[in-house]
């Protein structure tokens, strides 16, 4: 089930981006959250493997999904965890990211875990402060738990990545979701395909190692993993896209295009998914959709994360 | 804009011996002697390189080169108005320490120098703190909005060298027609930043794999390229004289190139940034590195170079620009655009001398006669007559960037830490000693 590498461990100070992670490190991490998954279904879900360690969720970009389940591992772990609302703290009065990051610093987390509206601003953060640092998404450049979950999920379904045909669909433009899963399915192995309008596709994607193209239908042929993206509500109107009826009727996953993909396809989601845009209602609800799944292995993920790192964190 | 010319008379006449006369205006690079005299170049020639006349007082320049001061076509400043990152008095000091004895400063400030009281006023201040010429380049547009045309004819007769839209560019191709249409009447060049802003809008880095890697909005060469197209057309209807401030990647030097086959009066510059780094370089999101326009590709980078070599590339500018702290650190894409480059300008550039990419001659060309031509300036040049803006430097001599040596009040240098080959050991404006090297490290 695993990949047997010398070197399956993760042994570093920060979780910034998927760029760079061995095939070691990410089974070592798949390894971890396999284990805590399995414990989250047990009545008793509490560790102590982050007892007395503080854990802080610093979110200068709004998230529910991402921001509870970094709060939950944290808790299962035995951490203190504190959310830090930043729309309504000091950062909207002015103060800059480098002097939030120190005041933060001065309180002596252990872990940080950082979403921010800009790319590079975890990266920026990081080097300021003397705790770990987790990226929990840094405007359109990368998101390394989500791809971990999603290799997780894919990895408990298929019993593998490696050789599975991935399709990733929609806004890749401005998604870190997609760049950090073309990072960590490329190095397990994976075929990689790209799916989006033109206009929704960065420069010289393809130099990134996805296979591109603006056909769904032609795209979607013969692929074990069709991975939909949001569309952002803003960019539906004509910037980007001309209408969200013109976007789901080229672009939306219904069960037409779906038949092009394998029988045994899965349909994955980062969420919060707009039914009828990018999907189709009963496509999400589907019996091969693991978007539920996707959610119950974040939670395993971000607990194998904050283990790993936990680790490497000074005891003295 | 001489120094001190009511005290000439009785200050001693100075001759350099020993020295290596590096002249890109006379193609001269000859072991010789040179005069000055009253704030002007008295003499020159093989005949002074042991021979020192009677009173002079004499510099031996141990076989370093003298060259024309360097002159700068784009510089920024925060007089008036944003003092805190840079003082013309600062610039001018940063200017000295580079070789730079000549600048040329941008109408981006606050209030836009866009009237004739404006440009006066810079060209006071200049006088009176600066210690190297300091010439204006005036707005053509009112505020800098591309709207109304400046007053053209009365700004140039007021001294202003050049018309700009300073950082922005004319999108609208009526006002630009009517400037360049207008600006023919009286002789003055039109000097335009080439970035069409609705392609351009929301970007941080150029556009392609490092910008995707990294995740920032990318900003299209062509967007460069769509401008200088439109403006050559332009130039083709009105016979206006334009110049393409900073171009950055190989299809705009091809449009200028082609313009310049036509005999159109199109010249272009570029920045020192886009002749020795390149996108890689921004590496983990330096924002030091955050230009407008942006750092191209290594292709790019050798087509900028392969222009210059070739004359279709003008004029080298540091595009010193000084931005502080505060908003340099921050996220890459909310950073500002700009670094500081005065003092690292002809060491920067040497790299390519030193590469082998350009001779000593041809790279100067860029950094003094031709700007000096361009914006009908007396310096530049190693003749009798000429003012006497000289430089010695060892352009073999090493050292290391280090920012908390560097002059200029803000510290956002694209070069910290490198290591450079070049020094500027002293610096002559109108004859007078304004820097000299202490030995002082970067």
């Amino acid at each position: 089930m695993t990949l047997v590498t010398p070197n399956a461990i993760f042994a570093r100070r920060h979780l910034l981006t998927c760029e760079g992670l061995t095939a070691g490190e990410i089974t070592a991490l798949l390894d971890i959250a396999d284990k805590a998954a399995d414990t989250n279904r047990q009545v008793n879900k509490k560790r102590d493997v982050l007892a007395g360690r503080t854990l802080i969720n610093l979110f200068f970009e709004a998230s529910t999904r991402t921001q509870s389940s970094f709060e939950l591992a944290g808790k299962r772990l035995g951490a203190d965890v504190m959310n830090m609302n930043v729309a309504t703290s000091s950062v909207s009065k002015g103060e800059t990211l480098i002097d939030t990051a120190m005041t933060l610093n001065a309180m002596r987390p252990d872990i940080l875990v950082v979403r921010h509206h800009a790319a590079g601003a975890v990266e920026l953060l990081a080097q300021k402060v003397d705790c770990s640092v987790i990226n929990a998404g840094d405007g359109a450049h990368q998101h390394p738990t989500q791809a971990l979950l999603d290799a997780l999920t894919i990895r408990r379904a298929k019993g593998r990545i490696a050789g599975l045909t991935v399709a990733i669909c929609g806004d890749i433009l401005h998604s870190r979701v997609a760049r950090s899963n073309i990072d960590v399915l490329n190095t397990m192995g994976a075929r990689v395909r790209i799916i989006a309008p033109s206009t929704l596709l960065p420069a010289a994607v393809d130099r990134l190692g996805a296979e591109v193209f603006s056909d769904m239908n032609k795209g979607l042929e013969d692929c074990d993993i069709v991975m939909m993206l949001r569309l952002q509500r803003e960019r539906m109107q004509g910037s980007f896209v001309p209408s969200t009826r013109e976007y789901y009727h080229f672009f939306g996953l219904d069960h037409e295009k779906l038949a092009r993909a394998k029988p045994d396809a899965l349909i994955m989601h980062p969420g919060p998914m707009n039914r009828g845009v990018e999907i189709a209602s009963t496509v999400a609800d589907h019996a091969r959709s693991v978007i539920r799944e996707q959610v119950e292995m974040g939670v395993a993920v971000r607990m194998a994360v904050l283990e790993a790192l936990a680790r490497q964190l000074p005891n003295q | 804009m001489r120094k001190n010319q009511a005290t000439a008379p009785t200050t001693p006449d100075t001759v350099f011996i020993n020295a290596r006369l590096v002249d890109p205006a006379t193609s001269r690079d000859e072991p010789g002697g040179l005069l000055v005299r009253d704030g002007v170049i008295a003499d020159i020639g093989s005949h002074l390189r042991r021979n020192a006349p009677e009173g002079a007082t004499v510099v031996d320049c141990r076989n370093h080169v003298l060259a024309p001061g360097l002159i700068d076509a784009q510089v920024y400043t925060g007089e008036p108005g944003q003092e805190h990152r840079e003082s013309l008095k600062t610039a001018s000091h940063a200017a000295a320490a580079g070789g730079v004895t000549t600048i040329i400063v941008m109408p981006d400030t606050t209030p836009v120098i866009d009237q004739v009281a404006l440009v006066d006023f810079i060209q006071r201040r200049g006088r009176d703190n600066a210690i190297v010429n300091v010439h204006v380049m005036a707005a053509m547009t009112r505020e800098l909005k591309g709207e109304e045309i400046t007053e053209i004819g009365l700004l140039k007769r007021t001294g202003a060298v050049a018309f700009t839209n300073g950082k922005s560019t004319i999108t609208n191709t009526r006002t630009m027609r009517q400037v360049l249409n207008y600006s023919k009447d009286f002789g003055a060049l039109v000097v335009h930043h080439t970035e069409d802003p609705y392609l351009t809008l929301g970007g941080a880095m150029n556009s392609g794999e490092v910008s995707t890697r990294l995740g920032l909005p990318g900003i299209h060469k062509l967007a460069e390229t769509i401008v200088v197209e439109r403006d050559v057309r332009l130039v083709e209807m009105t016979g206006g004289r334009y110049h393409a401030a900073t171009i950055s990647c190989a299809e705009s030097l091809a449009v200028i190139r082609a313009a310049k086959a036509k005999g159109l009066p199109v010249t272009c510059g570029v920045s020192v940034n886009h002749l020795t780094l390149n996108e890689n370089d921004i590496g983990p999101y330096k924002t030091f590195l955050k230009l407008r326009p942006p750092l191209r590709s290594e292709n790019d980078r050798m087509a900028m170079v392969r222009g210059l070599a070739s004359g279709d590339i003008d004029i080298i500018v540091s595009s010193h620009d000084p931005q502080d702290v505060d908003v340099k650190r921050q996220p890459f894409a909310e950073a500002a655009d700009g670094a500081i480059g005065l003092e690292t300008l002809l060491a920067a550039a040497l790299r390519l001398h030193h590469n082998e990419d350009i001779g000593l001659l041809s790279l100067l060309k860029a950094l003094t006669i031709n700007p000096a031509k361009l914006f009908g300036l007396p310096s530049g040049k190693l003749e009798k007559g000429a003012p006497a803006d000289l430089i010695l430097v060892d352009i073999g001599q090493p050292w290391v960037v280090d920012k908390a040596n560097l002059k200029s009040r803000s510290k956002n240098s694209p070069f910290d830490e490198s290591k450079m080959q070049g020094r500027v050991l002293r610096t002559l404006v109108a004859g007078e000693t304004v820097y000299q090297y202490g030995g002082e490290n970067g």
